[in-house]
């Protein structure tokens, strides 16, 4: 989680003449949100406004126009029209957990908080079905199929995150090694289309026909409308799982007990690595007998049935051994297991122990690099003078280098910004990513570049431009520059089969 | 069908220059094994990628590969399996069917019930666009949102909004062993049942299909791994006590190719069907009813209903009531709607996508 150190983009506190100009601006509009989903669920006073100025990234805030709170499709749909009539832009937010800025509002425009949609529509066991609306939580859904099945995304911040957020982000999560993402479970989508329309795509069946616009929005971080439903598939809960944490002298040491294991056709249903720094910071915090001297803590998890697990888990421990592992400790019980689990994802919130503010960056690299951008990342911390711990998803490369700063000393945030650019440059010059899984927001869309060229770019506008030719869903955020939608060049044509009625297009 | 201009360009920035100039309608092809599923279009000029054959890397440590989209997919298969891995897409190949015509008709085999379709395998693109543009989304490494995902669109386009290119995918590793339960009935409710319970069972298995032809059907469970074979026992006593008849098969390749080769037919219709895992016995008396054969990922709900011989019509129009049904393999001369109907909203959607990839609507 980005730390709460004000710089970045925070504006200067508006005079109170600034917010009544705005609000006037906003006036016509706003009287009209309040007649779609009553005046109690808009929120226009600059105080409350505030609570909604930052998601889970706090280096950026911006106090949105005003702040609606709609109960239904419909309101969502008359919400969204309103926009569309009067050209403002709008957010729509989850739980305002992300961690990219994904969901920062925009200055003058409408907050979509969709925090009142929070019914479980369906659960249909039988079919291995569950239809949501967006503000649902992510525990909320393995919650409601317990205990025969679950919801396999499983993102750390699971007990607050909504399902809406994780569409628009395509969260992953410790387990995705084994079982996908967000997308791999989404079987249909109720959306309110920027310009206030109302469509389904898919629904509980699979392969509906036509374009796979389903796998285009999710991970469309939320600029490409509003989604109202959610249709989710659910999977049998695993027979049984075995856990354990293996520690080693350096993280390079546990990268190559990874790639034996995954090359012995073994896939864990997570495999998590920490740093001595991580470990030192998780230990303090929760005390679960991690020796804090140790370079490098693994933690892996496989589930399955029985008689699978049984076999690959003495394979593991055998893998460990011989790999030097300084010591084994394999959990007993559910209780040593969740304490292992309890230390790892404390990572992130244990790491003030080491430093009052961090950066956390969500970079990919292809597993077998591991070594080389591990060094890399130990030298540009050298080189900036700055701590850099390091938790991974260690299964899909997917690394969370966090820089530590102190924000009180003059010019160290912006080192650490650096740094971690440096760090993500590093990961896509080995043939990775930019992020893994926060999503690229505000925070990464000046990395954007790195990654992709002006045509692969222009391709992505191109979507955009479908969905959204005005671009009032979430602007500003994913792509690097703003781009014009322009006219489609040239009228359709209709092809003389189509008009003939024996083909037809989409 | 009409005769189209056929020209295989030397490498994918000849492809995509080709496009551009194409001054008529395109269509981009691979070994041409699944032509007709598209409809009847009939282009101007076709594109082929036979000569884009080439797999450009195959990082067995990071167990991910990228294949240029003319590459066959059994000689990439062949070259994953040296290394004990498999590209875990296993649908029918008639022969030399290419990776790309995989992707762009999105089909899929058996194993799509442990490992999920083309959108769950691709992690990224190269794409070239009615105008020549060459651009990529994705990557290479099997984590990452960042830019839209335009190769899960462009999976199952049928080749209508770009020419694709190359292919990133994930690979998995090949099961060390394999073992089979199958449960036979000539009732379609027992059949129902049984797969119910497997779809529901806490077992992890590499494939859940049913079969149905001429009055009799069956469930087959298969497991892959260290301990393939108790796995399938314990399937096997579920589909016992759901009122089946039983056998383990150890030697199980010739069981399940029989089950992607029935969702192909050299001259009669073939219906691809999306429904709900409770649907099944309806699905079976259908197909009764109609003589035709069914094979089917039963925890999907997705089934291949096959007529070789007799009037399609009857057929399709049932299905067609109940439920969204594709039509694939065709007998010649007989016109069908494609793909079923979409929800109207989302068709609307559909056209402006392909406006703004193909503003001149070349590619069919």
């Amino acid at each position: 989680m980005g730390a709460g150190s004000a710089w970045g983009e925070r504006p200067p506190p508006r005079t109170e003449a600034e917010a009544e100009r705005e609000s006037l601006d906003l006036g016509p509009l706003v009287q009209e949100l309040r007649g779609a989903v009553g005046a109690e669920h808009v929120v226009t006073h600059e105080h409350q406004l505030r609570t909604y100025e930052s998601d889970g990234l706090l280096q950026y805030a911006v106090t949105p126009g005003c702040v609606v709170l709609p109960r239904s499709a419909a309101e969502v749909q008359a919400v969204v029209r309103a926009c569309h009539r009067a050209g403002v832009p709008f957010v729509a937010r989850g739980a305002g957990s992300g961690l990219s800025g994904g969901a920062l509002p925009v200055e003058d425009g409408v907050l979509i908080s969709l925090s009142r949609m929070r019914s479980i529509v369906e659960v249909d066991l039988d079919n291995q079905r569950v239809v949501v609306e967006p503000g649902v939580t992510n525990i909320a859904v393995s919650q409601a199929v317990a205990p025969d099945h679950f919801y396999p995304p499983d993102p750390s911040s699971q007990i607050v995150c909504t399902i809406g957020g994780n569409v628009a982000e395509n969260s992953g999560g410790a387990h995705c090694f084994k079982y996908g993402f967000t997308t791999n479970y989404v079987t249909g989508l109720e959306l309110v289309l920027p310009d206030g329309e109302l469509v389904q795509l898919g629904g509980k069946q699979l392969d509906a026909p036509g374009l796979d616009l389903l796998g285009a929005f999710v991970g469309s971080e939320g600029t490409l409308g509003v989604a109202t439903k959610i249709w989710l598939r659910i999977v049998p809960k695993p027979e049984t799982v075995r856990t354990l944490v293996a520690f080693f002298g350096s993280p390079v040491q546990a990268g190559e007990v990874v790639s034996e294991i995954v090359s012995a056709g073994i896939v864990p249903g997570a495999i998590e690595m920490m740093d001595n720094l991580s470990i030192r910071a998780a230990e303090g915090y929760t005390g679960a007998g991690f020796p804090t001297g140790a370079g490098a803590a693994l933690v892996v998890e496989l589930d399955g049935s029985e008689a699978e697990c049984e076999t690959r888990f003495e394979e593991v421990v055998a893998i460990c051994e011989r790999a030097g592992a300084d010591s084994i400790r394999v959990a007993e019980d559910e209780a040593e297991r969740e304490l292992i689990w309890q230390a790892r994802k404390a990572a992130f919130a244990a790491m003030g122990r080491i430093a009052p503010n961090y950066y956390v960056q969500d970079s990919v690299i292809p597993r077998t690099r591991l070594a080389e951008v591990l060094g890399r990342i130990d030298e540009l911390g050298r080189e900036y003078d700055l701590k850099v711990a390091n938790v991974f998803h260690a299964g899909d490369g997917n690394l969370h280098p966090l820089v530590c700063y102190d924000g009180s000393n003059p010019g160290e945030a912006e080192r650490a910004e650096e740094c971690a650019g440096m760090i993500v440059k590093a990961c896509v010059d080995a043939g990775g990513s930019i992020t893994g899984e926060h999503g690229v927001g505000v925070d990464k869309k000046r990395y954007m570049p790195d990654m992709f060229s002006d045509a692969d770019l222009g391709a992505f506008q191109r979507l955009r431009c479908a969905f959204d030719p005005e671009q009032r869903s979430n602007p500003g955020k994913v792509m690097p520059t703003p781009r014009l939608c322009g006219e489609v060049p040239g009228p359709y044509r209709r092809h003389p089969l189509e008009q003939a009625g024996l083909a037809e297009r989409f | 069908m009409a005769s189209a201009t056929l020209h295989s360009p030397a490498s994918a920035a000849e492809l995509a220059a080709a496009l551009a100039e194409a001054g008529t309608s395109v269509r981009v092809r691979g070994a041409g094994t699944k032509l007709a599923w598209a409809g009847d279009a009939a282009p101007g000029l076709e594109l082929s990628t036979e000569r884009l054959d080439r797999v450009i890397e195959h990082n067995a440590g990071d167990l991910t590969a990228v294949l240029e989209a003319g590459v066959p997919l059994a000689r990439a298969q062949e070259l994953f399996a040296e290394a004990g891995q498999m590209l875990a897409l296993d649908p029918p190949d008639r022969g030399g069917a290419t990776i790309g015509g995989l992707v762009a008709t999105a089909d899929s085999g058996p194993l799509r019930t442990r490992y999920g379709g083309v959108r769950d395998l691709v992690v990224g693109m190269r794409v070239a666009l009615a105008d020549g543009t060459v651009a990529k989304s994705g990557g290479k490494v099997i984590k990452n949102v960042a830019g839209y995902d335009l190769a899960k669109l462009f999976a199952g386009s049928f080749g209508r909004l770009g020419a694709i290119l190359e292919i990133s995918v994930r690979l998995h590793p090949l099961p060390p062993a394999t073992a089979t339960a199958a449960g036979r009935s000539n009732d379609p409710q027992r059949l129902g049942r049984g797969a119910l319970a497997l779809s529901h069972a806490r077992l992890e298995q590499l494939g859940l299909d049913v079969h149905w032809e001429d009055g009799a059907g069956a469930i087959l469970s298969r497991f892959g791994g260290a301990a393939a074979r108790p796995q399938a026992e314990e399937a096997e006593r579920l589909l016992r006590d759901a009122g089946l008849e039983t056998e383990l098969v150890d030697d199980d390749e010739e069981v399940w190719r029989a089950q992607r080769e029935a969702q192909r037919s050299a001259s009669g219709l073939v219906v691809k069907v999306s429904a709900l895992q409770t649907e099944l016995p309806e699905l079976l008396d259908a197909a009764e009813r109609h003589g035709a054969t069914l094979v089917g990922r039963a925890s999907l709900g997705l089934h291949w209903l096959r007529l070789d011989d007799g009037d399609p019509e009857p057929l399709l129009a049932q299905l067609r009531e109940r439920w969204t049904a594709a039509v694939l393999d065709r007998p010649a001369g007989f016109e069908a709607e494609p793909r079923g109907q979409a929800d109207s909203g989302a068709r609307e959607l559909e056209r402006r996508v392909k406006e703004r990839f193909d503003p001149e609507g070349r590619l069919v």
